[in-house]
């Protein structure tokens, strides 16, 4: 981008001493600049790479937005943090239930604060554009975005903990790419839309509001939008990541071209499906009516699971894995929490006897189901 | 490649130790030759230079326990004779006296000083040294988001011998603003970090890269990850503490402000004022609702969040500039800032620990929580511990004040400064001062007894009269001045009658001189009604005049001094300039005095 170019001339100038008269100079002639080098040499010296290193995280910080939408529900944070990809205000986020209000709310760097509409969503990608009515503001070039090697060195930038919310700077991370891998991860109990290839980094980038934050280089090179927050499936940790642009990058010019045709019907297709329902153990719960409708079996299936331990209808479902069971719903929830080869624990009350018994957990978890044909939550259990 | 993570970084640092010294940056520009196949000659500059801001800052963190050696945080020494500035919440969790534990392995006793329990700040005096290792005070206004700091302290208490954790970051916001989080202790204006804050770093220091004071680590976003670090700690800038540093010393228990106005942001973006207390300064002052607020000590004023930030960083009592529009027309007054708590909910303690145990899916309650590490509840009443036998003479408990000692110590340096004036104690008449209205060019007689004040104008044209015992009124006498002859019979009864005198006298802190001129101290005392707060110059300690308010939420009388000389063998000042409610009302020029001696 032309005027990053002249930032970086600027700050070349200055390390090498030049007077600021001649920035100036610089600054007014981008012509004479065109066939600067591409790779700014080490500065060898603190200071200026600090004040170099500053300059970067301002002009960045001046293309990261805070957005305000839904939420504020239980568990439910009400905002998320976006970057500008052209100067007409098409801006990049997250595809998240902070967007499922008519307009959200985007905050500029400078507190303009503007009513943000969705242009198009691909919940594969965990990818969402929005527009504002907006001209000449600074942003990223998406076809300048670099995907760095593992070790580089990377800074995050983020609304995370909605520290900002007017004309206050988002916050700024360092870190090192840690891993690039694939993302298996998991939010709750569910699998995430999104199972490609993501930037591990090893500072704690993935907060409540993170989301739609940018990953950049030191030198402030596009590479990566900040992830939701996701466990790792596997260990059940916090994941710190970001999605590189170069697996966004089509989907997003596609979208603010209007060509776009998404994978998944953004309002069809839901965020994600649970991984194991009661049906797979082979138990069907009674129907869940009330706010605490007690786990009662209701029938077993023949030749399931749970035939095999000998769990028998009107059995009352007390501890799953040393947890108490307290509702039909809890039960679902805990069944949706398991891995695949895990052992389950059950122990039920029958006649006043508690009966302890141990099943194991399928091999494989359900495949994510279109909203279309999800079973509705009181009728998978015929 | 294979890593060897004990022996190889050690070499090379070792070997860069060496060359570090005699080696030139022009050297280094060279590139690589002194350690290539080690690591990048740029990356062990930086490194060299990080182990010495650790081994230079090291020295002065404090790792402070519980007296019984439980709970316990961190602290950071300031002067060579012991202060150190820690959390509130990490002493009000480990009781008045305390145990320090420096990086040279030594346990030394510490008490409480002072304590800003709004702020998250306390003050305690380590004993047994007169040459404690400092940290400098550096200036956190002139820090840039990205540059590297260093957050010291005890982390899950880890250090054994007391040598501090340290951690390392940048800097990943200025200027933020985190509410109260259960109690109504607010962090405004503070720094954001992404070095690690874990419990055990409260009220340890932040350095910046150059190894400077730069804040007192104090909280962290926590969320679901538990209580550790998620990526944004949080300090308490420097720069606040310095307002508030000579309040802490004088074992205050200091109070934040307020203007007595409501203010929000209308959709233009500008800050108006949406409510007034009309028996605020502001409100006399001028201000009113719908006035747009443009300034605020000196800083421009954007956002609330901006205002409540600035507003926050002062102590209660000081004067300010504040600059409004109202129809395009900028006007800047002088504003008292009042209390932020009424007195009675700043005596008592407030409730231990009060955000500690987290609520299940309560988000705000989480956010912003106190990295302090856990501690044992604070004995109560007869159950405290008994403080070590040398050092219990140094906590004297009174209702108001952490440790009222240290207020003797401050009272004692402060009325030093008067002593310079002579003797004014032996007299046991009335004062004559004999005086020249300036601007009216009036004789003036002010005649000063312990029951009665008169003020003769014009040789007898005008006369007033204050009555100074319990049952008089508190009059504006003269009117308009706010109560001269009441002010000057304070002055006397400092000079004549001792501190003692006074029903309450106590240092108070110091203050920015008329709301923008140099720091002076402040010495407040009560007599009946009357509030005083006697003024003296930090450098050469002399009072340099004094604020007399007859009542609560009426303007004072303000009278300053203005040049030295000697009166009947007593030193005084030669023009007392009087102003009430932002007007002069005139200047007396003193031409003879008698000091009512027998």
């Amino acid at each position: 981008m032309p005027s990053d170019r002249l930032w970086d001339a600027c700050v070349r100038a200055a390390i090498w001493g030049l007077s600021l008269v001649l920035m100036c100079l610089v600054a007014v002639a981008p012509a004479q600049q065109s066939n600067a080098p591409e790779e700014v040499t080490p500065s060898p010296a603190e200071a200026p790479a600090q004040s170099r290193q500053q300059r970067v995280i301002e002009q960045v910080s001046r293309r990261v937005v805070k957005i305000f939408g839904a939420g504020r529900l239980k568990n439910l944070y009400a905002y998320s943090s976006g970057f500008l990809v052209s100067p007409q205000g098409h801006l990049v986020t997250i595809w998240s239930h902070v967007l499922d209000e008519q307009e959200v709310t985007v905050v500029l760097h400078d507190g303009r604060r503007f009513a943000g509409r969705i242009v198009g969503a691909e919940p594969q990608l965990d990818l969402a554009v929005l527009k504002i009515d907006a001209e000449d503001l600074p942003c990223f070039e998406l076809d300048e975005a670099v995907t760095p090697p593992v070790g580089a060195r990377v800074l995050s930038f983020s609304n995370m903990f909605k520290v900002a919310t007017g004309d206050e700077p988002v916050s700024v991370l360092h870190g090192v790419i840690s891993a690039r891998t694939r993302l298996t991860a998991r939010r709750g109990v569910f699998d995430s839309a999104y199972n490609g290839p993501v930037l591990v980094v090893d500072a704690i980038t993935n907060n409540p509001g993170s989301g739609g934050g940018v990953l950049t280089t030191r030198d402030g090179q596009l590479a990566g939008m900040v992830g939701k927050e996701l466990r790792n499936a596997q260990s059940n940790t916090w994941m710190n990541y970001a999605i590189p642009i170069a697996e966004l990058k089509t989907a997003i010019q596609d979208i603010i071209s209007g060509t776009f045709t998404p994978k998944s019907n953004p309002l069809e297709a839901p965020l994600s499906s649970p991984r194991f329902l009661p049906i797979d153990f082979g138990l069907v719960l009674v129907p869940d009516v009330i706010q605490r409708t007690p786990a009662f079996i209701d029938a077993v299936l023949p030749d399931s699971r749970a035939a095999d331990v000998q769990l028998k209808a009107n059995d009352l479902v007390l501890f799953v894995n040393d947890q108490l069971i307290q509702s039909v719903r809890m039960l679902r929830e805990e069944l949706a929490r398991l891995e695949p080869g895990d052992t389950l624990k059950l122990v039920v009350r029958r006649e006043n006897i508690l009966i302890p018994v141990e099943l194991t957990v399928p091999e494989t978890a359900r495949k994510p189901r279109k909203r279309g044909t999800e079973p509705e939550a009181s009728s998978d259990d015929p | 490649m294979t890593w060897h993570p004990t022996s190889r970084p050690e070499i090379s640092r070792r070997r860069w130790l060496q060359t570090a010294t005699v080696a030139s940056l022009t050297t280094l520009l060279k590139g690589g030759s002194t350690a290539r196949g080690a690591a990048d000659p740029d990356v062990l500059a930086e490194q060299a230079a990080r182990v010495a801001v650790v081994q230079k800052c090291a020295p002065s963190v404090v790792a402070i326990f519980g007296p019984g050696g439980g709970g316990g945080g961190s602290g950071v020494l300031i002067t060579p004779d012991g202060f150190a500035l820690t959390n509130f919440h990490v002493t009000s969790g480990a009781g008045d006296f305390m145990k320090c534990g420096l990086n040279n392995g030594e346990l030394y006793d510490a008490v409480i000083v002072g304590i800003d329990p709004t702020g998250d700040v306390a003050l305690i005096k380590l004993f047994g040294r007169e040459d404690f290792p400092v940290a400098t005070l550096g200036d956190s206004d002139q820090l840039a988001v990205g540059e590297t700091c260093y957050a010291m302290g005890n982390p899950f208490l880890l250090a054994t011998d007391f040598s501090p954790t340290v951690t390392y970051g940048i800097i990943s916001g200025l200027h933020r603003y985190q509410g109260p989080a259960g109690t109504f202790l607010e962090y405004t204006d503070c720094i954001q970090v992404d070095a690690s804050i874990n419990p055990g770093n409260s009220g340890g220091p932040l350095f910046s890269a150059a190894g400077d004071l730069v804040g007192i680590n104090g909280r962290g976003s926590f969320e679901k990850r538990g209580r550790v670090n998620s990526g944004a700690g949080y300090a308490i800038s420097i720069n606040q503490i310095k307002h508030f540093l000579d309040h802490l010393r004088g074992g205050l228990i200091v109070d934040h402000a307020t203007l007595g106005a409501a203010v929000a942001t209308k959709d233009d973006g500008s800050m108006v004022v949406t409510n007034i207390l009309d028996s605020s300064e502001a409100f006399r002052r001028g201000l009113r609702v719908d006035d747009e607020i443009a300034s605020f000590a000196g800083r421009p004023i954007r956002s609330v969040n901006q205002f409540k930030n600035i507003l926050g960083i002062y102590p209660k009592g000081w004067k300010l500039p504040l600059v409004y529009r109202r129809e395009g027309r900028k006007q800047e007054i002088f504003v008292r800032l009042r209390g932020l708590h009424r007195q009675s909910e700043m005596t008592l303690q407030p409730p231990e620990r009060p955000a500690e145990e987290p609520k299940p899916g309560d988000k705000d309650q989480d956010k912003g929580r106190k990295p302090g590490a856990p501690k044992p509840p604070r004995p109560a009443g007869r159950g405290k511990p008994k403080p070590p036998e040398q050092y219990a003479k140094f906590l004297v408990e009174k209702p108001g004040f952490a440790n009222f000692h240290f207020n003797q110590l401050e009272q004692e340096r402060v009325l030093r400064g008067l002593a310079a004036w002579g003797d004014f104690k032996t007299p046991t008449g009335a004062w004559k001062l004999t005086a020249h209205a300036v601007a009216a060019d009036l004789p003036a007689v002010f005649t000063l007894a312990d029951e009665l004040c008169g003020l003769i104008l014009a040789d007898g044209q005008q006369a007033f009269a204050q009555e100074t015992n319990a049952e008089a009124k508190q009059g504006d006498e003269p009117p308009a001045t706010g109560g001269l002859l009441l002010a000057l019979h304070q002055l006397r009864w400092l000079l004549a009658k001792g501190p003692q005198a006074f029903s309450e006298l106590y240092y108070a802190g110091s203050e920015p001189l008329d709301g923008n001129g140099p720091l002076v101290d402040v010495l407040a005392t009560e007599r009946f009604t009357a509030r005083t707060r006697f003024l003296f110059d930090k450098q050469t300690g002399e009072l340099i005049g004094f604020d007399t308010e007859r009542d609560e939420d009426v303007d004072p009388c303000e009278v300053r001094f203005e040049g030295i000389a000697e009166f009947q063998g007593r030193k005084f000042p030669k023009l007392l300039i009087v102003r009430h409610a932002d007007r002069e009302y005139g200047r007396f020029e003193l031409r003879a005095a008698n000091w009512g001696d027998a």
